[in-house]
């Protein structure tokens, strides 16, 4: 099943309510969809589509533009390397090299076992400690080859579950906004006060 | 002594207007409006691709960039994102600008295949023609391009050769915007955006044919054009779509005398350059070889080929020796496929003969009083506050109207008020959506009109009620009488009477409509199935595939002593006349049409009419010379003349140039008030369904099911339920059901459809497949159905 499991349609339908318009929640909703199933798949797509009032087609033109959702499927870690300038200058190169004969992958592949797939990155803005990588979005520093060893073989064992949930998950902690403190949802059109920076000049 | 300023002082000032100038001369230009559309009415062009006037401007492409001078100097603006101010000074063809224009093109080049030998819009590419005119000439690219998998199909009729896509937004705007189906979106956005569809999601939208015609460059091509013929090939002439009563304004083009493509003309009152893909691609049923080329007579069982003259003196003979018993043993059916000229001359012959037995409505439509009602134009319509819908659905049978009236809820802040047995296309943009079961709709009008809220909107200005024949299995008389509830709850109202075929107003105008209080087409048809009519002349009509009730026309025909047929195919009813006729199709004759606000406009010739076809206003002269009745007419332009001379409603084409263009509305009588008849449908059994029978837009009419690239697109029957009442039933989505009414039985597949309200079971009618017919009385009131499940 890739459509929306019952638990996160209660969710979706919390998200959509935030918004003046329900096709707003769209990108909320693709990382909650990423994360249930790892991946975007079509159903998600659209069943997101008949949740938010829009065409499959419009889901999937969001969506295609950010690089971050995936639309095949990725393993359970997604390691990225970065291979730009001072990442190269401090070895990534090598140390790409090194990784895809670990996993014995190339760049872009996913293991058989569908635990890693390993991909090439532009940079992480952390030059300063290159060479880096992100497993899931979250950083290494300084990586050598053999810190990367380490770090395939303690995932690949389970010992590193906490620090790294499996690809999709946002955070390990879900947002949540008191209905009080919700600022409500009212569209453009039925806002009658100018906005606050406007200091009381008619709106625009 | 102040000075006066003369003109100044007398000619006050429009404060609408707000003068700029471009390229040195004064242009006086609308508040609001954008440069480039206030630089479309001089002779200065500004190159673009993306802009387009019906459309809401994006500044995609960057083309049409111009100067505008500034306190801080000329600054360069796109054209189509900036709107006029006063004093605004625009420069189009400065060096520098020209400069702009080249970069732009060049870099629009670098990605574009330049194919131009090979593609079909080669000849008339608005990026070939510019990069001649605005381009730098030569290109600094010399990398490899990018390739795609070409073409790829999109829709049963579009073609997307991405290679040649310049990102203008067009169609993808043209989908969301104006026509509502967002199918087609940008994926990829970055360096790889691509225009693409979901995956396995067509871009089946019913207007998909005009992202063809919009489209600046030959990325999107329509299968029954791909190389056909090249630009410089076809000849062309503007004339009327008659495919449904909307009346568009087309050019018909033709190459080596064959029909190759429509395409829409831009016409404020009515069409607005769109046309739906049934009146774009049904030419190719006027190409079809199974065209009739000459008469044919009924030879022992078969229909042989004749001369005129023949088949004339034969018609004559049969006409003649019906007469003989008396007037009312012959009767006329159809006439609304013609021209109003057409229309006109069988009405004359009619009446020479004394036959009082004509209808070119077919017991679908509405009494021809409703358009003695006040009525209301399409552009009144659009702008009322308030508009009524009892209607069938617009989407589905006429199809720029619904362009039309989405765009007024949309954007024009026109409020829909619907009254519907199943959700239609506008519903998604109804104001309010009131559900009705067929038979007590005027009971749902009344109470929906009496609520405070609806009386507040109705107050709000003008009331337009769209009213037309929604359901197919249903009296006319509940309309009228939720009709006469509009009007006694708004008295002012008008309406926009919605009757579909292409010339049923020209048509009933012209005096094929029951004469001295005689019946109408069901009357005709149970007076042949009674043996009452001994001739019964069919004109362009397939009452066969085309009346409800299919039992009740199989008797009509088969009682017929004689059966003159005038059509241009052979069909379900004119299998077995007596005498069938080859008529002239549409772009095969001149003449003019009356779309369903009463507009008048021109139908022109492009072709030669195949065969010995001739026009049916030819017939009726040649008919009433044959039959010693004279009408006395010789000529199209005699007839034209009579025409506007004896009927006081086309006098206002007397004019033949006014019927180009925009076309002129007829003249209208002094309004009538409506009265409904009282009438109660009887209650339904709880264990029923009430049927809802209604036309889709691909159906298996004449001119759809001869034209190959719209005949694959028709669904086989399908009856369509509320899921409650599915899950009622107990059968699956898509299973096959028994559907039984008075002991008649289908079986048709069944299918869940959330926009059905409960209890009623709606079918869209004439589709492939399953015979739905035979569920159908004409007789009674409203049908009444049993669903089962097969054991």
């Amino acid at each position: 099943m890739s459509r929306l499991n019952d638990t996160n349609i209660k969710l979706a339908h919390e998200v959509i309510a935030r918004y003046p318009r329900p096709k707003s929640a769209l990108i909320p909703l693709l990382h909650l969809s990423q994360e249930q199933n790892g991946y975007i798949t079509r159903e998600a797509m659209q069943h997101l589509g008949e949740l938010v009032g829009v065409t499959s087609a419009e889901v999937y033109g969001t969506a295609s533009f950010y690089e971050m959702f995936k639309f095949e499927p990725v393993g359970k870690y997604l390691i990225n390397i970065c291979g730009t300038m001072s990442c190269a200058l401090m070895g990534a190169n090598e140390l790409m090299h090194h990784a895809e004969k670990k996993l014995g992958v190339k760049a872009g592949g996913t293991t058989p076992d569908g635990v890693f797939t390993l991909a090439h990155a532009e940079c992480q803005a952390a030059c300063t400690e290159a060479p880096t990588l992100q497993v899931n979005y979250r950083y290494r520093l300084r990586v050598t080859p053999a810190d990367l060893d380490r770090l395939i073989d303690n995932l690949r064992d389970g010992k590193l579950n906490d620090e790294f949930p499996p690809h999709g998950v946002l955070s390990k902690v879900r947002q949540s906004i008191d209905a009080t403190r919700a600022v409500g949802a009212k569209a453009p059109e039925d806002v009658n006060e100018s906005p606050a920076w406007l200091d009381g000049k008619a709106a625009l | 002594m102040t000075i006066v300023d003369p003109i100044k002082e007398t000619a006050p000032v429009d404060p609408n207007i707000v003068n700029i100038t471009i390229n040195d001369k004064p242009v006086a230009a609308r508040k609001g409006e954008l440069i480039i559309a206030a630089a479309d009415r001089t002779e200065d062009f500004i190159p673009r691709f993306c802009y387009h006037p019906r459309m809401t401007p994006v500044g995609m492409c960057r083309q049409c960039l111009v100067e505008v001078e500034t306190p801080r100097g000329p600054m360069m603006v796109v054209s189509c994102m900036t709107p006029v101010a006063e004093g605004q000074i625009v420069r189009t063809a400065t060096d520098s600008v020209k400069k702009a224009q080249e970069g732009v093109l060049e870099l629009l080049l670098a990605n574009h295949p330049l194919d131009c030998p090979v593609c079909d819009k080669g000849g008339e590419c608005p990026l070939q023609d510019q990069a001649f005119s605005h381009g730098p000439g030569e290109s600094r690219f010399v990398e490899e391009k990018r390739h795609y998998e070409k073409p790829i199909a999109i829709s049963d009729i579009v073609y997307l050769d991405r290679e040649r896509c310049i990102l203008c937004d067009r169609c993808t705007r043209f989908a969301d915007e104006v026509a509502g189906d967002a199918l087609i979106t940008f994926t990829s956005r970055g360096n790889d955006t691509q225009v693409l569809t979901f995956p396995d999601e067509p871009f089946s939208s019913y207007f998909s044919g005009n992202t063809v015609q919009i489209c600046p460059v030959g990325a999107l091509t329509a299968k029954p054009y791909r190389f056909k013929a090249r630009p410089w090939d076809l000849e062309q002439t503007e004339s009327t779509c008659t495919s449904c009563s909307v009346g568009c304004r087309t050019v018909v083009q033709s190459s080596r005398d064959e029909l190759v493509r429509y395409q829409g003309v831009d016409i404020d009152p009515v069409n607005w350059g769109w046309l739906c893909d049934r009146g774009r691609y049904n030419f190719e049923s006027v190409n079809s070889p199974d065209r009739l080329t000459t008469p044919l007579l009924k030879s022992g069982s078969e229909l042989v080929a004749t001369s005129w003259s023949v088949a004339l003196e034969s018609a004559a003979r049969m006409i003649r020796l019906a007469l003989a018993q008396n007037t009312n043993s012959v009767a006329i059916l159809g006439g609304a496929r013609g021209t109003n000229e057409d229309a006109f001359a069988w009405a004359m012959l009619a009446d020479k003969l004394g036959i009082n037995q004509r209808d070119a409505q077919l017991g679908d439509g509405l009494s021809p009083d409703i358009f003695d009602l006040a009525q209301a134009t399409i552009d009144q319509t659009c702008a009322a506050p308030t508009i009524i819908l009892l209607a069938p659905d617009l989407k589905e049978e006429l199809p720029v109207l619904y362009l039309r009236v989405r765009d007024s809820a949309q954007k024009r802040k026109s409020r829909i008020v619907e009254f519907s047995s199943h959700d239609s296309g506008l519903t998604p943009y109804a104001w309010r959506t009131m559900g009705f079961e067929p038979g007590n709709q005027a009971q749902v009008v009344r109470e929906a009109l009496a609520t405070p809220e609806m009386k507040e909107q109705l107050a709000r200005g003008e009331v337009v009620v769209v009213v037309g024949r929604a359901n197919l299995a249903e009296s006319e008389v509940f309309t009228l009488q939720a009709l006469a509830e509009i009007f006694a709850a708004v008295p002012s109202a008008k309406v926009l009477p919605v009757l579909r075929r292409g010339n049923v107003r020209g048509a009933v105008a012209a005096g094929l409509t029951p004469q001295n209080n005689s019946g109408d087409a069901i009357d005709i048809l149970n007076a042949a199935a009674a043996g009452k009519i001994e001739c019964l002349i069919l004109l362009g009509v397939d009452p066969m595939s085309d009346v409800a009730d299919s039992g009740l026309v199989q008797r009509a025909l088969t009682q017929v002593k004689n059966l003159i047929s005038i059509d241009t195919m052979i069909n379900g009813s004119n299998r077995n006349a007596d005498l069938v006729l080859p008529a002239a199709s549409y772009g095969e004759k001149n003449g003019t049409t009356t779309n369903l606000e009463g507009r008048i406009s021109n139908v022109t010739q492009k072709i030669t009419p195949r065969g010995t076809s001739r026009p049916d206003w030819m017939i009726a002269t040649e008919l009433s010379i044959a039959m010693a009745v004279d009408i006395g007419v010789s000529s199209l332009e005699d007839l034209s003349e009579k025409l506007v001379s004896t009927v006081v409603a086309f006098a206002p084409s007397s004019d033949g140039k006014s019927t180009n263009g925009d076309g002129v509305l007829m003249a209208r009588e002094t309004p009538v008030t409506i009265s409904g008849k009282a009438s109660k449908a009887v209650d339904r059994n709880a264990y029923n369904y009430r049927l809802v029978v209604s036309r889709t837009m691909y159906d298996s009419a004449q001119s759809t099911a001869s034209s190959p690239s719209l005949v694959g697109i028709v669904t086989d029957a399908v009856i369509f339920v509320n899921p409650l009442d599915l899950a009622r039933i107990g059968v699956a989505d898509g299973t096959s059901v028994r559907v039984g009414a008075e002991g008649t039985n289908i079986v048709i597949a069944i299918k869940a459809h959330n926009g059905v309200h409960r209890g009623v079971a709606w079918l869209p009618f004439n589709h492939t497949g399953v015979d739905i017919r035979p569920l159908l009385n004409i007789a009674s009131d409203v049908v009444d159905v049993r669903i089962e499940p097969i054991k």
